[in-house]
């Protein structure tokens, strides 16, 4: 066995190799000091130890870090059929989508495969498709969202209303996941990716809402921000897309419990700070927008237990 | 006193073993503190170690004063767009005249916001230089905005596993999802459907387009940058006496 050539395979596909094998790179001192007593019979014994500090949990998972991760994992699976089904579904998704939202199905893909990895045997079972009622039904199937895989203007408002669900639940497991730095880190790259999606999911609305099919070219409208949204979140987005039916997406940009941790998308006030400053422009709304606020698990559950089958326990 | 380019950061001076002299200081059990000491009787290595860079500092405070530089960048950027004739010739009521509104309010609110909540920790104003872009042409412009954008969500998602205190943790969440919504804008801005690629995340193949979730190859993750590699290209941009270190973070 070629050691050095397997870390170098191992970096091909994992670049951080020598900083998880050791930071400060003293595993060549190791390698030095081993020299001729390394044999083939202690190997085993020194990589096995080499890198499980390399890849190995230092500590078991808490209750509360497996609680957050598999909320997480639960809101990809809403995320990934939601995107799956839409992309199955014939006439719905435009031909010049359709590469946008097939790169969104997939990151929520890979996002399940990374909350798996880390949860190990505690991760929840793939509820399948059948688990969701994307009409907001419980299981009806008869909830006022029915029409969204046939509906475009609908898919694209409740895929809005799922992924800022997402990112204010990323922002808000975040502090349960730091006794580990690397599932931390994890959560973050995850959660950049889902923002990035509400991004372009918005863009992607105001080009339909307005029949332009160049999405781009189409500003915001701050007095139609339920249709005609920004790429951020502009005060409370006016309830988001849907606040009228129930259920409503007004509870996605609104306030947790407590409203002093989790205040509603239209905060402008940071750490005790005033964010609008009247001087330099930043009134409400861009004092809003530049800040994203997170969500308590309840809340988050009560929000995605209405696209589920009250038969099942997923966000319970 | 030794003379060094003044491109030439003391991250990328190697000692003669190749070990970066950063590393080198922690195998000998170098404090910052003995550091220090051992400068004070070597004049050749004070240029070399300190070379005008200022350091962000350690604990969360440096990690706000690293964000809080960062910020200071994009929001300085953006407010010298508004000079330039790109910015100048866009409609009044144009999509991208909203978008770059947006971004400087949001990024001076940001800086607004890292300088109060440092305080009398927060390091100084920084300088920037940013004579390689042309504010004249919007591809110089967008490019360079893409650039500042990417680099701060890699920055922030790199910076997470240095924070201590929840608060400061949920604080940076706060803004980088909204730094993010802004990369995601401005690439869609340059090149629809970008709002996702390769170059920021590692993307996911499924096994086929049938596949179950999570089968497949890649992570859907986007990737970080540690703040040696996001200052090594932050500090193109900003003026000598302006530039950053961040030795407590490696």
């Amino acid at each position: 066995m070629d050691l050095l050539k397997l870390i170098s395979d191992i970096e091909k596909v994992d670049p951080e190799v020598y900083e998880r094998l050791d930071p400060r790179r003293r595993v060549f001192r190791h390698f030095g000091m081993a020299g001729k007593a390394v044999t083939a019979a202690v190997l085993p014994g020194l990589l096995s130890g080499i890198f499980q500090r390399a890849y190995g949990q230092t500590s078991a998972l808490t209750p509360e870090i497996i609680q957050v991760l598999n909320l997480a994992l639960s809101l990809e699976y809403l995320e990934f059929y939601y995107y799956d089904s839409g992309l199955k579904a014939t006439n719905l998704i435009p031909s010049a989508d359709r590469p946008a939202f097939t790169t969104i199905r997939n990151d929520e893909s890979g996002h399940i495969k990374v909350l798996r990895e880390v949860l190990g045997s505690n991760a929840i079972a793939d509820p399948t498709r059948a688990a969701f009622d994307y009409s907001g039904g419980r299981g009806t199937n008869g909830g006022p969202f029915a029409a969204v895989f046939t509906d475009y203007k609908l898919f694209l408002g409740v895929a809005q209303s799922f992924v800022d669900t997402g990112v204010r639940a990323y922002k808000g497991g975040a502090p349960v996941l730091m006794p580990n730095k690397d599932i931390l880190e994890s959560a973050l790259n995850i959660h950049s990716v889902e923002a990035r999606h509400s991004s372009h999911v918005r863009t992607v609305r105001r080009g339909v809402e307005t029949g332009n099919a160049n999405a781009t070219s189409v500003p915001g409208d701050l007095s139609n921000l339920n249709r005609i949204p920004k790429s951020w979140i502009s005060g409370t987005d006016n309830g988001g897309p849907s606040p009228t039916t129930n259920p409503s997406t007004t509870p996605v940009y609104g306030p947790g419990n407590p409203a002093a941790d989790y205040p509603s998308e239209a905060n402008t006030t940071q750490a005790t700070l005033p964010i609008v400053v009247a001087t330099s422009g930043v009134n409400a709304a861009p004092a809003s927008e530049a800040f994203d606020e997170p969500l308590d698990p309840t809340t988050v559950k009560s929000i995605a237990r209405n696209f589920v089958n009250n038969a099942t326990t997923l966000f319970v | 006193m030794m003379t060094n380019s003044p491109s030439q950061t003391p991250e990328s001076a190697a000692t003669p073993a190749g070990v970066p002299r950063r590393d080198f200081l922690r195998y000998t059990g170098a404090s910052l503190a003995l550091g220090g000491l051992l400068l004070t009787g070597c004049d050749d290595d004070s240029d070399n170690v300190n070379d005008n860079l200022l350091d962000v500092g350690s604990g969360d405070t440096g990690i706000l004063n690293y964000a809080y530089a960062l910020e200071q960048l994009e929001a300085a950027f953006y407010a010298q767009i508004k000079n330039g004739d790109y910015y100048k010739g866009l409609g009044a009521n144009s999509a991208e005249k909203q978008i770059l509104d947006d971004l400087a309010l949001h990024e001076r609110a940001h800086v607004d916001f890292f300088r109060g909540a440092l305080n009398t920790n927060a390091i100084k104003a920084l300088e920037p230089e940013f004579g390689a872009i042309n504010f004249n042409d919007r591809n110089s412009v967008l490019t360079n905005a893409q650039a500042f954008e990417d680099l701060g969500v890699a920055a922030y998602n790199g910076a997470g596993r240095f924070i201590t205190s929840a608060a400061n943790l949920v604080l940076a969440g706060k803004i980088v999802s909204v730094e993010a919504r802004h990369a995601a804008l401005i690439r869609d801005l340059r090149q629809y459907n970008s709002f996702v690629a390769g170059d920021v995340v590692d993307l996911f193949t499924p096994t086929s387009e049938t596949s179950a979730p999570g089968a497949g190859t890649g992570t859907g993750k986007e990737k970080s940058l540690r703040p040696q590699q996001v200052l090594s290209v932050a500090n193109q941009f900003l003026k000598a006496g302006s530039k950053l270190s961040a030795n407590s973070f490696s």
